[in-house]
């Protein structure tokens, strides 16, 4: 499986960023190789709108099974996101990457 | 760090006099932004320094360059917002209309249309008369609030709070169901929809609530001037019940709130007034929603 | 004659001012009412009538023909507003976000973004005696303001005759959905409140007329709250205040009721009189 996590930080310790549209970074986490990758985001900044559409694309290139969020993707991010048949789990706002892991492995996560 | 973010889905609801009570109220502890920059007002009764300022650059508008323009009329064709205006042969771009598409200069078979950023605005970052810090935004003629300018401005509070260790983040929240009020929202861990009891205020709350439920977010709900009509606080109070919002305070139709503005106060401020305690009560009840 | 309601921000009484000074007017010359608050129009709520005209308004954007395209992400790359995205081998349009300038749709090598008429809101036209009110709806979910005030406003001055009295009721702010609104007025009353929040609000919505190079004046709401620095402020800059509403509490209760002021209150109804004089003189002079 391979998991994006919305982060503010390029490794498994930063924190979460809640945001879907305006996250700093796409951190991947590959379970088969136990790695972590990051995708630069920070761009996004000089959208003034549409933020949402831009960051779903950029997570359809990078192909993961799971998204784990904070508050979930508003209404254009959540169209864009269709499409790329993904499951997504919210609620993992305030926490490290870590702790979103593991709260995810756990069941405590709210799947959209 | 938590966020608490104040939103009305319009304007006269008393919202900035009671953002602006609950920042007197949080003092250092908070750090307070102004995300309602199309009526910044914030500033008025919270007296900002303007300590550190910097330019906001927001979107493109189209520019010719004379010298390589062979006034071809190309540009002018294909602008669907009549933004190129052509005089004696001289093509111009007018710019309160040009919506920044960026067409025009695409096509232009000498390339002289370039598209440059616009300066719409400031934005500064301030320490407040309580002693706490408020970053807050100036939009210039014609520009528009956008969600970039407030995802900045959430930005640097967020590392002004994450810096100096504040853990409370209090955000006045963009107007309408647009673009910047999604902003607002995103990220935010807890949010207070001010409200009153008239016949556009709940449906304007209505209308704002189903963007805070996309968004899953705790809520609570004031009503402001409840006592103006009572029939239709009661069927705002019935809603808040069927849609889970906690009910955090009324408080009466008052005019010390206008008059402590006269005198660019918070009402908690103010001389003598009874909603002094219900918002304290009521900024109480936030802080304890937050932290359970 | 055009005349249009504006005001620094939201919540001033704005919509009072104009439902009743519309009402007033309406009694002894024909006027049509203008709701161009398109996010949030509030007008109807004040005023009733027999439907006479309903219609669907469009905008253009582009739709995705699959067999056409042929992958190239051209579209995407051009679109200024990040409306057309491509996700894999499918091109999506974010119809909220598109500003309809038709990029994407020209520049296409293959032809496979046509543009199609979209519905981004409804606009209702009503009627009482010589008062009619046209009001716009946008959509949930449509952003784009400005082209629906310009359709409205267009529909207005195709339908009524030059001589009626035409009253809009504009957006709060000062950003492009009031510059549209106010462009084509002859003048533009600015409504505001004897409060600091009035005057800083006041001062921009000043600038903004002043930079449209418009005609305006100012009635000021609430009339006896606050302090006189809006009244020092326009005797200073030579601005025209039109009328003083009063403050009063029972006109906060019949608005929350949705019910006219100025039948209740005369003090009201003297300060619309004001305006309404002010007005026909002004269109006397027009003709002229
Ligand atoms: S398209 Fe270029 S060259 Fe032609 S008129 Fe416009 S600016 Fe000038
Ligand atoms: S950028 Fe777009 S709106 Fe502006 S002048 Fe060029 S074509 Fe017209
Ligand atoms: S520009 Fe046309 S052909 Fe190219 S990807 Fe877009 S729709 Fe397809
Ligand atoms: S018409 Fe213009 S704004 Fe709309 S999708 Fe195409 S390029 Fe973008």
């Amino acid at each position: 499986m391979k998991i994006a996590f919305t982060s503010k930080g390029t490794n498994s310790e930063s924190m979460m960023d809640p945001r879907f549209g305006r996250t700093e970074f796409i951190l991947i986490y590959d379970e088969e190789k136990d790695e972590y990758t990051h995708f630069d985001n920070r761009a996004v900044e000089e959208i003034a709108h549409g933020a949402g559409p831009q960051t779903a694309q950029k997570l359809f290139e990078l192909h993961p099974d799971i998204l784990i969020t904070g508050n979930g993707p508003g209404g254009n991010a959540a169209t864009a996101l269709k499409q790329a048949s993904l499951i997504i789990f919210t609620g993992a706002g305030q926490m490290t990457v870590n702790e979103a892991y593991a709260a995810y492995k756990n069941g405590n996560l709210n799947k959209l | 760090m938590k966020e608490i973010v104040v939103v009305s889905g319009k304007g006269g609801t008393g919202k900035t006099s009671v953002t602006a009570s609950l920042s007197f109220l949080g003092g250092k502890d908070v750090v307070t932004a102004d995300c309602d920059v199309d009526a910044a007002d914030m500033h008025l009764l919270l007296n900002p320094d303007f300590a550190y300022v910097e330019d906001f650059y927001s979107g493109v508008i189209a520019k010719i360059d004379q010298d390589t323009c062979i006034s071809c009329g190309k540009c002018a064709q294909v602008c669907r917002y009549d933004a190129i205006q052509v005089d004696d042969g001289i093509h111009t771009v007018i710019p309160l209309d040009c919506e920044g598409c960026g067409y025009c200069a695409r096509i232009c078979p000498e390339t002289a249309i370039t598209m440059k950023e616009q300066n719409v605005g400031k934005w500064y970052i301030s320490t407040i008369k309580t002693g706490g810090i408020m970053v807050h935004a100036r939009l210039g003629i014609g520009a528009e609030n956008s969600g970039k300018l407030v995802a900045r401005v959430k930005n640097e509070v967020k590392k002004i709070a994450g810096e100096s260790g504040i853990d409370i983040i209090l955000v006045d929240g963009s107007p309408g169901i647009g673009c910047p009020v999604v902003s607002s929202l995103s990220g935010a861990d807890f949010v207070v929809l001010v409200t009153e009891p008239t016949v556009s205020g709940l449906h304007d709350l209505k209308r704002v609530h189903e963007l805070v439920k996309k968004f899953n977010i705790k809520s609570g709900c004031i009503i402001n001037k409840a006592d103006l009509n009572p029939e239709i606080a009661d069927l705002i109070k019935v809603f808040l019940g069927k849609e889970d919002i906690i009910h955090l305070a009324d408080l009466p139709y008052d005019e010390t709130f206008t008059k402590a503005m006269t005198m660019g106060q918070t009402i908690i401020e103010y001389k003598e007034s009874s909603l002094k305690k219900d918002i304290a009560e009521c900024w109480q009840k936030i802080k304890h929603i937050i932290y359970i | 004659m055009k005349i249009a309601i504006a005001s620094g921000k939201g919540g001033t009484g704005k919509t009072t001012l104009a439902t009743n000074l519309s009402s007033y007017l309406a009694e002894f010359h024909p006027l049509v009412l203008v709701d161009l608050d398109v996010e949030e129009p509030n007008s109807g709520l004040f005023i009733h009538g027999e439907l006479i005209h309903s219609e669907d308004t469009f905008k253009k954007i582009p739709i995705w023909d699959k067999n056409k395209c042929t992958l190239c992400g051209l579209c995407q790359e051009v679109c200024n507003f990040h409306s057309v995205i491509k996700l894999g081998n499918q091109i999506m349009v974010f119809p909220e976000l598109c500003h309809g300038c038709y990029a994407c749709s020209e520049l296409c090598p293959d032809e496979a973004l046509p543009m199609i008429s979209e519905k981004m809101g409804e606009l209702k036209y009503y009627e009482t005696g010589s008062f009619s009110f046209v009001e716009s709806k946008l959509d949930i979910g449509q952003e784009q303001a400005v082209p629906l005030i310009a359709q409205t406003i267009a529909y207005v001055e195709k339908t009524f005759p030059d001589d009626i009295v035409k009253l809009y009721d504009s957006p709060p702010g000062t950003s492009c959905p009031v510059i549209e609104a106010t462009k084509t007025a002859d003048l533009i009353i600015l409504v505001t409140e004897p409060t600091p929040f009035g005057l800083h609000d006041l001062k921009l919505a000043v600038a903004t007329m002043r930079e449209l190079k418009k005609r305006f004046a100012v009635v000021v709401n609430r009339y006896g709250i606050g302090n006189d620095d809006v009244l020092t402020y326009c005797n200073g800059e030579d601005i025209h205040i039109l009328a003083k509403l009063p403050n009063n509490r029972k006109i906060a209760e019949l608005y929350s009721r949705g019910s006219l002021v100025y039948k209740e209150i005369p003090e009201v109804e003297r300060e619309l009189e004001k305006i309404a004089i002010y007005i026909l003189n002004m269109k006397v002079r027009v003709k002229k």
